[in-house]
């Protein structure tokens, strides 16, 4: 019978290949550990030399499959397992009776305690003189050497969980998935597999069991480990090769099968995540952090520090909308310069555009900056204020902009008091932004950052569909067809995503890495398609079933494997 | 025994990869050549094949080393190691 392993999917991906376990670590020999009687100390002594000649020459071998400075240190590695200190303190060690590992261990830490007394370079190279001890031990009890194992062929690395040292000799040329019977979303191997796009499964308990060599068929989306792999798996992977294909790049033109266009924009935190954005495809920026260019200061930047950080991110979207969103104080992102961390009850307090009433004056400054970045800059720039809850806030917002000398002022819509007054805030302002994260928390009343309310604390749940569904009927209301974007996490869930585009959306702003997926979803429905799933959602009882009714509307989530 | 003196070429001094050449090089010596710094008691002068006593000699750029040999082709030997010592081994 076909055994199945389940754990949770951490990287999506689909492969078939065999595995290779890790080798658990060396445990240390037991302090006093004795020759076995029927050892001689010179019998001990040439095993000893030819379990450390034979280290070497591993060490040697992997040397010469590696470049840079990874060679370097290899080579160095190699020459230490055979080291006439480490050696022959160890051959003292044996004849006075210790046992070789043992030996070996205790001459390995007093070399390493030397390297870590020199200080700096050498207190490094302690480390390899640590792993040199535990492959000479693994040699003496015939044990595989810890460490990635080595394979001509590519496989399947299976784990209790990596350790960041293991990265540096992972070769992700070599290795097809990573699976660990321990671990979570969060461990270092999840974040591995998707720094390198490996499929990816983490705490699938029992997994550690299988034999080396076993071949076996990894769903890295669905977190699943199935054996004996057959013509279905074999068909499940080969969708995946064009699926990753399609995944890899998003064209740069977000729209529906019916050629509605929906511009698919970035969130960025400064010009470095500008550069990626651009370079991923997006076709502008929904939302630019502000506060993420000054999250270390204590002290308000100047306008000069200002104007520098955001002509860095115009310059890298000439021609394209550039939404700056002012500074967002407050609740999980303080601002020392802005925030009073006393308020009992931070996210229903002083927080966003709220600080202008108790710092007057950073604002007012920061709309100059803005303004003095885009002067020159070939960026389309607008300017959008945070946490704004009426009419009025929006005017004077709209007042401020206008001083400034800054063109197309806008607001987010996270208080459901805004998407309740749509009409009227756009009767004052030139376009709205949905901050879901916050709209969902506030419309909810559920903290964001408790784990225990993550049900109610869902961009599904039908009132906060609903909401959005009003902010866009307040910009038809309005009449001069003011844009109603997304800019929230909400954007980057490419079933969720679609929902939205069928509530009558017209931008989703997400993290670059979502564009390609979000691009490929969109593209295989049409404008009708996503609003008659958007109505299915917004009347389902809950989210799960809201998720589940539109999952079963896009087929192309399966053939992707998302 | 035979006796020369080296300075150190390497930018980075006698470690890393100059220090991996190096010993690797008098590993294959059919001799034993210690090392010692410039005015250092020649019984204090440590194995010249050992990696980690060369990193534990700590000879910086410009350094002073003494190599000691004794034996057959000792003097021949000694040149040559006095060569890869006074190459900049890191720049290759």
């Amino acid at each position: 019978m076909q055994q199945n392993f389940s754990g949770v999917g951490v990287s999506p991906g689909r492969i078939i290949g065999s595995i290779r376990q890790m080798p658990k670590p060396v445990s240390e020999p037991p302090a006093g550990e004795r020759l076995s009687p029927s050892l001689s100390a010179d019998a001990a002594t040439a095993l000893l030399r030819s379990s450390a000649k034979a280290v070497q020459l591993e060490l040697q071998n992997r040397a010469a499959g590696a470049t840079g400075a990874s060679k370097a240190v290899l080579e160095a590695t190699a020459l230490m397992a055979t080291d006439p200190m480490l050696i022959k303190a160890a051959i003292k060690h044996i004849n006075t009776g210790t046992s070789a590992e043992r030996a070996i261990w205790e001459s390995g830490a007093s070399v390493a305690e030397m390297l870590i007394n020199l200080g700096g370079y050498m207190a490094d190279r302690a480390t390899d003189v640590f792993d040199v001890r535990a492959r000479i031990v693994a040699e003496l009890r015939g044990v595989p050497a810890p460490g990635i194992p080595l394979s001509d062929e590519p496989f399947i690395l299976v784990a209790e969980d990596l350790a960041p040292a293991d990265t540096a000799t992972l070769d992700p040329e070599k290795i097809l998935a990573l699976v660990t019977s321990g671990g979570g979303p969060q461990s270092h191997t999840a974040i591995i597999a998707r720094a390198l796009g490996l499929p990816a499964i983490v705490a699938a308990p029992g997994v550690d069991a299988l034999e080396d060599g076993t071949e076996v068929f990894v769903d890295g989306a669905a977190g699943t480990l199935s054996l004996e792999p057959g013509a279905e798996e074999i068909a499940a992977v080969e969708a995946w090769k064009t699926a990753a294909a399609i995944l890899a790049v998003f064209d740069g033109n977000g729209r529906t099968a019916d050629g509605h266009l929906v511009p698919l924009l970035a969130n960025v935190g400064g010009a470095k995540d500008a550069v990626k954005a651009a370079e991923a495809g997006a076709q502008g920026v929904g939302l630019l952090r502000t506060e993420f260019c000054f999250l270390e200061r204590e002290t308000e930047p100047t306008i000069e520090e200002q104007v520098v950080a955001y002509r860095g991110v115009f310059d890298a979207f000439p021609g394209q909308k550039v939404v700056v969103r002012t500074l967002d104080a407050g609740a999980d992102k303080p601002l020392p310069f802005l925030t009073d961390t006393s308020e009992p009850n931070p996210s229903l307090g002083v927080r966003g555009y709220r600080t202008d009433l108790t710092t007057p004056g950073v604002l007012a400054r920061q709309l100059t900056a803005i303004a003095q970045a885009a002067e020159g800059s070939a960026a389309l720039v607008w300017v959008m204020a945070p946490m704004i809850a009426t009419p009025e806030e929006a005017a004077e917002f709209a007042a401020m902009c206008a001083t400034a000398g800054l063109k197309i002022p806008g607001v987010m819509v996270e208080v459901p008091s805004a998407a309740l007054l749509a009409d009227r805030i756009l009767g004052e302002v030139d376009f709205v932004s949905l901050g879901t994260n916050d709209l969902t928390q506030y419309t909810m009343a559920a903290d964001r950052q408790l784990g225990t309310l993550a049900a109610l604390n869902s961009p599904w749940q039908p009132a906060v569909l609903k909401l959005i569904g009003l902010t866009v009927e307040g910009s038809i209301a309005e009449g001069n067809n003011k844009p109603v974007g997304v800019c929230g996490e909400a954007a980057a869930d490419p079933v969720l995503a679609v929902v939205l585009v069928g509530l009558g959306v017209a931008t989703l702003s997400m993290t670059s890495r979502s564009l390609s997926a979000v691009g490929a979803v969109l593209k295989s429905v049409t404008l009708d398609d996503a609003k008659k799933l958007a109505a299915l959602a917004v009347s389902a009882p809950n989210p799960t079933e809201a998720r589940k009714r539109v999952r079963a509307g896009l087929p192309i989530l399966e053939e992707l494997g998302l | 025994m035979s006796e020369r003196t080296a300075t150190i070429a390497s930018r980075v001094g006698l470690h890393a990869r100059p220090a991996s050449i190096f010993a690797a090089a008098v590993g294959e010596l059919p001799i034993e050549v210690t090392i010692a710094m410039e005015g250092e008691p020649a019984e204090d002068a440590m194995d010249a094949s050992s990696i980690l006593s060369l990193m534990s000699l700590g000879a910086a750029n410009g350094d002073v080393v003494v190599l000691r040999a004794e034996g057959d082709g000792a003097d021949e030997a000694l040149e040559a190691l006095v060569k890869i010592l006074e190459t900049d081994l890191d720049a290759e």
